[in-house]
């Protein structure tokens, strides 16, 4: 075990937390980021299932990575990530009833979800399995971070709660807040993590993506055929 | 083909007994052989294909039977919350089980005749079950099934809640399909057999934020006092009890946008869900059709009027 955190780990298990964060640089993962991120306890949860079957379908991948034949690639990443999917839904329904009852449809969708099928085709197919399973934790915990910060705003905000702990005291209750009904539709989602986005690459503008084309104004550009 | 070299004595044990046995040693060679092919020939991709669907297989099923009783469990406590919950019994932090027992009393009822059946245990009477088991069920004509559901059990398994003796309230199962999927929930009724007490779906799929908002607890709270069979106000009674004949169809439904209250009949109508017609249509069509002398309008009517159940 003497591989880890030397400089290569250290560098797979950082980086994807701000510099190379799958939601908002590569911008992977967004459907499930909307869907559950109303609460934080599924967010948690969310997160933690996600950064496993990442972790482990990319050592798995990894680990068969030089006997895969090339025509049948993406099926056999395909069928590592759905088997260890149904294995932790298993296990939510068996541990975590009330909780994989909230995320429903969502913890079967992390087998489409892009990161776990980025990282396995992107990084576990040509690395070895333990740089590639610390890999998958770090792309997870860049996952979770992301998660966690919005289910803050969404569920302090759209609630006045956080783990479902009061923390603002509502209106109807007595109290003072009017909770924003905003926070808990899927759309308030996209405005938190647009406003991420947009700090992050304010913060560090090598993020900023290079201008593919621009547009011409009409009066001084060519123009497109009449 | 590991890379990384982790030690770990078990493994080493397993893999020395392994070692002595000649099935192993006889596998080993045809394993090294299909290694060896060129990752790109047709027996490698067959060989890794089939032996890559037979290790998941074993991870799935091994993970599915051996969490099957805990799932079960579960399944099972939460049913009992919801009953709790439409019964209007369920306490934070209660022992659920404690509560249930205590309380709520679990009756099989006959649907065509109405009567209770003494002879099957309520505990161990399962309707999901017993739908599918052609012995226990009936198929529904197509006119009829108005739930879509097609098939029923004979029996259906209801609960009342007790206190002192008297019936406070029944709690009847449900089902029939919505958008996507089949709902299913329970109808709590006051003692007078007509007035809703509380509705609540404990299995559902429809769409999250539009039809799944049938487990909304502002919605729910909407059906409190609802009336079930269109009735006159003031029916014929015979020993403070309705009589058959005044008994009316059920009447309950969900409508297009907000229940006008000033307005005759709106004790048979509930708000429809926003955005969700097709779902609202569903929970209609399947309130109508367990409320329908098909569904519990037998039960019913000998709980309401003097001829009662006989039990």
């Amino acid at each position: 075990m003497s591989a880890v955190l030397n400089d290569e780990t250290k560098k797979v298990l950082i980086t994807p937390l701000v510099n190379d964060n799958p939601i908002t640089l590569q911008v992977l993962g967004i459907c499930s980021a909307l869907a559950v991120t109303s609460q934080m306890t599924t967010s948690l949860i969310m997160a933690l299932a996600l950064t496993l079957v990442t972790a482990f379908s990319s050592a798995a991948i990894s680990a068969i990575r030089n006997h895969i034949p090339g025509s049948i690639r993406i099926i056999v990443q395909m069928t590592i990530i759905a088997s260890l999917v149904i294995v932790v839904d298993q296990i939510l329904k068996a541990f975590a009833y009330e909780i994989s009852k909230q995320l429903s449809v969502f913890v079967g969708l992390i087998i489409t979800n892009c990161i776990v099928m980025g990282r396995a085709e992107g990084y576990a197919m040509k690395n070895p399995p333990l740089e590639s399973f610390i890999d998958g934790i770090g792309n997870g915990l860049g996952y979770s971070l992301i998660l966690i910060i919005v289910a803050f705003f969404r569920e302090t905000l759209g609630s006045g709660k956080l783990l479902g702990i009061e923390v603002f005291k509502l209106t109807k209750d007595g109290g003072w807040y009017d909770p924003n009904g905003l926070m808990l539709l899927p759309p308030s989602a996209f405005f938190i993590i647009g406003l991420i986005i947009w700090g992050v690459r304010q913060w560090k503008p090598n993020q900023v993506e290079k201008v593919e084309y621009k547009i011409m104004s009409i009066a001084h550009g060519e123009g497109g055929h009449h | 083909m590991l890379d990384n070299k982790v030690s770990y004595k078990p493994l080493e044990n397993i893999c020395a007994a392994l070692d002595k046995n000649e099935h192993y040693q006889k596998f080993k060679v045809y394993r090294d052989k299909v290694l060896a092919l060129g990752n790109d020939s047709l027996e490698k991709t067959i060989a890794i294909a089939v032996s890559l669907c037979l290790v998941c297989a074993v991870l799935v099923s091994f993970a599915a039977v051996a969490l099957k009783p805990l799932q079960v469990n579960n399944k099972a406590a939460d049913m009992k919350k919801n009953i709790l919950d439409v019964a209007g019994l369920l306490e934070e932090g209660a022992n659920i089980d404690a509560a249930f027992a205590e309380k709520i009393e679990a009756k099989i009822v006959d649907l065509e005749t109405g009567d209770y059946v003494e002879n099957i245990n309520a505990d161990e009477f399962d309707q999901r079950k017993a739908a599918k088991d052609p012995a226990q069920s009936v198929a529904i004509p197509k006119d009829k099934d108005i739930a879509h559901i097609r098939i029923k059990a004979k029996y259906a398994k209801v609960f009342l809640v007790k206190e002192g003796g008297a019936i406070k309230s029944i709690i009847l199962p449900m089902h029939g399909y919505g958008l996507w999927s089949t709902l299913y929930g329970f109808l709590s009724l006051d003692p007078d057999g007509q007035t809703v007490q509380s509705i609540n779906f404990y299995d559902q799929a429809e769409t999250p934020g539009l039809g799944g908002e049938v487990v909304n607890p502002n919605w729910r709270a909407l059906w409190k006092g609802k009336k079930v069979y269109a009735e006159s106000d003031q029916p014929s009674m015979e020993k403070g009890l309705i009589t058959e004949a005044d008994i009316g169809e059920p009447a309950l439904s969900l409508i297009k946008g907000v229940v006008d209250n000033t307005r005759p009949g709106a004790q048979y109508q509930v708000d429809g869900l926003a955005g969700a017609t097709l779902t609202s249509n569903g929970v209609t069509n399947l309130v109508r059709y367990w409320m329908s002398n098909e569904g519990f309008a037998p039960y019913l009517k000998k709980v309401r009027t003097v001829r009662g159940v006989k039990s």
